[in-house]
């Protein structure tokens, strides 16, 4: 077995072990985890079999295959940070109903105080 | 100046309930005088301060004043800031809202000028323009080529002449309230929103106006803005065109 094969099959087996740790004590939601286990797999799978790495590899003209595994692991990266932009957006997007939300609720506070301190008022006279 | 020709608004809309919304960020020393203004004016309209998150007495200024007062608890843009004043007007009925900045830079008397062009009911959104006709608005060269960038792209995809883009004084009638209060850019909102506007079958109508220089506080364009301000705004547009 060489270096290359050891090391990989090590980094993708401890990525996929780090995952579903953070999802099992609940840190990481199912939802955002999907596509970490998914990339996971897949690079522990293309490690240990060299036989499928290199027909991939050969597939798409790449001369050493071990590099197949970079690129795999860039493009699954890729994905991870154009889906976690598109949460961003949807959260930014609620932050600012909320805001807005509380906003319009002290407004609705405060004139019920003052229409109920004007009611008190108009007893008293 | 030359609001002091100008007649007092009267009541032209007796059965029409009009908010006036002041989008208001750091302008405690203009927001007073922008408040009595339009209390001398437009007597007969509700006032809604959006504080956007101020860290002055924005806020303080709004609430002695007795005027309505949504306050944010953290700044969210002028577009967010606004879109607050459209919820508001939707849920209390009104049937008119009036965009007028905190900054003191619109003329209270004018706002009879949009009135009745809304008031014909030939229009859903009519914009005070600075360019329309009286000329005593003279912006510097960039601003100029801004300015005329966002007129010619506006009007082409409109389909009218649009000359004042960027004006943020405005009034709409219900169907733009409802309408703005679930849709409203964010970051710059003004050539946008008559992007979409114009999308969701809205007519568009100017109005000419005067504009002052600021009474106080700090404008927030500076040159290398106004080119973020230029690419963003253009690529939102055409991303709207792109939006089904």
């Amino acid at each position: 077995m060489d270096i290359v094969k050891i090391l990989a099959i090590a980094g993708s087996a401890t990525l996929l072990f780090m995952v579903l740790e953070l999802i099992r004590r609940g840190r990481l939601k199912e939802r955002y985890s999907l596509l970490w286990l998914f990339s996971g797999i897949v690079l522990l799978v293309l490690s240990l079999s060299r036989s499928l790495l290199e027909y991939f590899s050969q597939l798409i003209g790449i001369f050493y295959p071990p590099s197949l595994l970079f690129l795999i692991a860039f493009v699954f990266l890729l994905l991870i940070t154009l889906h976690f932009s598109a949460v961003i957006s949807g959260l930014s997007e609620k932050n600012k109903r909320l805001t807005q939300d509380i906003a319009l609720l002290h407004q609705a506070v405060e004139e019920l105080k003052q229409s109920s301190t004007e009611q008190v008022k108009s007893l008293d006279e | 100046m030359p609001n002091n020709k100008l007649p007092r608004v009267v009541l032209i809309f007796p059965m029409n309930k009009i908010l006036i919304i002041v989008p208001a960020y750091n302008e405690e020393e203009s927001l007073h005088g922008v408040i009595q203004d339009l209390r001398s004016h437009v007597p007969q309209a509700d006032i809604l301060v959006v504080d956007d998150g101020s860290g002055d007495r924005t806020a303080t200024v709004a609430r002695q004043s007795g005027v309505k007062l949504a306050s944010l608890s953290f700044n969210l843009g002028i577009g967010g800031a606004m879109q607050t004043g459209f919820q508001y007007a939707r849920t209390k009925g009104y049937d008119i809202a009036i965009q007028f900045d905190g900054d003191g830079q619109h003329l209270a008397a004018e706002i009879g000028i949009l009135l009745d062009k809304l008031q014909k009911g030939t229009a859903d959104i009519v914009i005070g323009s600075r360019f329309l006709d009286r000329g005593d608005y003279r912006p510097s060269f960039f601003r100029r080529i801004g300015i005329s960038i966002f007129s010619t792209v506006l009007s082409t995809i409109i389909g009218i002449p649009v000359t004042d883009t960027t004006s943020g004084f405005r009034a709409v009638n219900r169907r733009v309230i409802e309408f703005f209060s679930c849709v409203y850019p964010e970051d710059y909102p003004e050539v946008e929103s008559l992007v979409l506007l114009h999308r969701a079958g809205m007519t568009i109508a100017e109005a000419p106006v005067h504009m002052r220089d600021r009474t106080g506080g700090r404008s927030s364009i500076t040159p290398i803005r106004s080119a973020y301000y230029m690419v963003k705004v253009l690529l939102a547009v055409f991303v709207d065109l792109l939006k089904k």
